[in-house]
């Protein structure tokens, strides 16, 4: 495996006197896809937060690429490549559909040009299968759509890491196999990802490792298979 | 259009209506337009923080008198010409947005528009502490008795600095619409957070986006001393003006240069109808009548409205 493209290490987050991240150290390799799991409330989404820059750890070094990025807000984060999706979606709501793709397509994905950046975002829609909704404004979509738009816009800042936080939540079967087949496509571009996801299908066929966190502690890392297996995290999820 | 394109054409408008204006036999024409311009000029610039970025700023008032207050600093110390007092009282009432842009960094929504109500307050009462600019008593500011260009008045001049003051204005608030930069405002308006996170520097924007809005509307009170050759700080930070530069972009629409322009022409021209053929202390009555018809029926303005309509006839 060559050297890893995120490196979290040591990584505590507290709110107030509760500690929700506790020394929590989780790395990813280029184009791997990493599966996070979790029980509600364990720290998946603040990791997430942490390492995408909207939060800033108390403690702990994350590296990107081999360099520190502690100092970087997020709009730095993204341009270096690394980018995350909203586990509620937020779409630009006055824009069109198109729009919110240039948006990053611009800011994010170096030497954007308006002209440049209609055609590539075209290019996204079709990939996600919104291109006939290119158009449309993105307040009005359906909860299936809002999602495929949440990660196109993360995949116009053509990342090297995504994160995509519950992009499947209260769907429907075949709308998860949708999602899932484009996360899947992503690692044909080289593009390593990071999914955080409670559809348990969903994560067991994509991930090539998982990682679970419980109450802001990683109690295992591994092969998906081995890892489900352990007791401590069957007992995370069902107890004792 | 191109940027360029728009202002040859905005600034060559400008010029052609100023000179026709001239024809106008009736002296009170240049009273009552300086007074529609300059809030074509005020809600124009409240729009690029207030609409384009989603920054509600109460406090336009403040920035209007501090381009004003400026220009009694430079005219008590100088007699400085025309052009430097309106550049001067630019530049300070930008240093100022550029003060609100910071807040921006702590405070959002309603806090915000709090913050820069408060700002307004602090700024009145230092100013009538300020003896140098006449505190609570006002300053005179007098006209030149020599009126350049060969103008028959001072308040002709008056007019057609405003005119270009507005051109102004309008073009840059399109250039920022049209750009990247504008499309980044946009995006901090829908969703600041997601904004940062698809790789919008947000602070810089915002503050970028406060200055440029602050300076503007300084631009708009710098001539104003020599309007009533008076000023004094209760009508330099009157109610009008906070009220009318949120209203007017509210009516004509917020999402592009044109709303407030629309906004600014309709209500400002009303305003001054009534405060003639009825009564000035009509005048926030009724922007206060439009407000709450248009925040209830048309909440997207007029502009808004068209673009509904439209959408619906292109649908057919």
């Amino acid at each position: 495996m060559s050297a890893a493209i995120l490196e979290v290490s040591g990584v505590v987050k507290r709110f107030g006197g509760f500690t929700a991240l506790d020394g929590v150290d989780f790395t990813v390799a280029p184009g791997e896809r990493v599966g996070l799991i979790g029980p509600n409330g364990s720290g998946k989404s603040t990791l997430v937060n942490c390492i995408a820059g909207t939060l800033r750890n108390e403690e702990g070094r994350i590296r990107f690429e081999g360099r520190d990025i502690h100092a970087y807000p997020a709009h730095r984060r993204i341009r270096l490549g690394l980018a995350r999706s909203f586990q509620i979606p937020k779409p630009f709501a006055s824009m069109s559909v198109l729009d919110n793709l240039c948006v990053p397509l611009l800011y994010a994905a170096k030497g954007g040009e308006a002209r440049r950046a209609a055609d590539e975002a075209h290019g996204i829609l079709r990939q996600v299968g919104l291109e006939e909704k290119a158009h449309a404004m993105s307040g009005g979509l359906t909860q299936v759509d809002m999602r495929k738009l949440e990660l196109a816009r993360a995949m116009a800042a053509k990342p090297k890491l995504l994160i995509s936080d519950e992009a499947m939540a209260g769907l429907s079967t075949s709308e998860v196999d949708d999602i899932l087949a484009l996360l899947m496509g992503l690692k044909a571009q080289g593009v390593a990802v990071i999914m955080i996801e409670h559809v348990m299908r969903a994560v067991m066929k994509f991930s090539e490792r998982i990682a679970v966190l419980v109450a802001g502690r990683k109690i295992a890392d591994g092969d998906p298979q081995t890892v489900v297996g352990t007791p401590e995290v069957v007992k995370a999820y069902l107890g004792e | 259009m191109s940027n360029g394109k728009f202002a040859v054409v905005a600034i060559a408008v400008a010029i052609a209506f100023a000179a026709a204006s001239q024809l106008v036999p009736n002296e009170y024409f240049f009273t009552a337009a300086y007074v529609v311009l300059q809030f074509v000029i005020l809600a124009t610039a409240w729009n690029i923080l207030g609409g384009y970025t989603g920054y509600v700023n109460f406090g336009s008032a403040a920035f209007f008198a501090i381009g004003a207050y400026s220009t009694v600093v430079l005219y008590n110390a100088a007699k400085a010409p025309l052009l430097v007092m309106i550049v001067a009282g630019t530049l300070v009432a930008g240093l100022l947005g550029l003060g609100l842009g910071y807040l921006t960094l702590r405070l959002r929504g309603v806090f915000f528009a709090i913050a820069s109500l408060a700002l307004a307050v602090v700024l009145y009462t230092f100013i009538v502490n300020w003896d140098y600019v006449g505190g609570a008593r006002g300053a005179y500011v007098l006209q030149p008795r020599e009126v350049p260009f060969g103008l028959p008045r001072y308040i002709h001049l008056l007019y057609i600095v405003l005119v270009l003051q507005a051109a102004v204005a309008l073009v840059v608030a399109r250039a920022i619409e049209k750009s990247t930069i504008g499309r980044g405002l946009a995006a901090i308006r829908d969703d600041e957070l997601a904004a940062e996170c698809s790789g919008v520097p947000t602070l810089r924007l915002k503050i970028f986006s406060a200055t440029v809005s602050g300076a503007l509307m300084g631009m708009a009170g710098t001539t104003f001393p020599f309007y009533l050759s008076y000023i004094e700080p209760s009508s330099a930070f009157g109610l009008s003006y906070a009220v009318n530069s949120i209203a007017m972009p509210l009516i004509g629409g917020m999402m592009s240069w044109v709303g407030p322009l629309i906004g600014a022409v309709l209500l400002g021209s009303v305003q001054q109808l009534v405060q003639v053929t009825i009564s000035s202390a009509w005048n926030l009555l009724i922007v206060g009548v439009l407000l709450v018809l248009f925040v209830t029926l048309a909440p997207n303005g007029i502009m808004g409205w068209v673009d509904a309509w439209r959408r619906r006839r292109d649908r057919r």
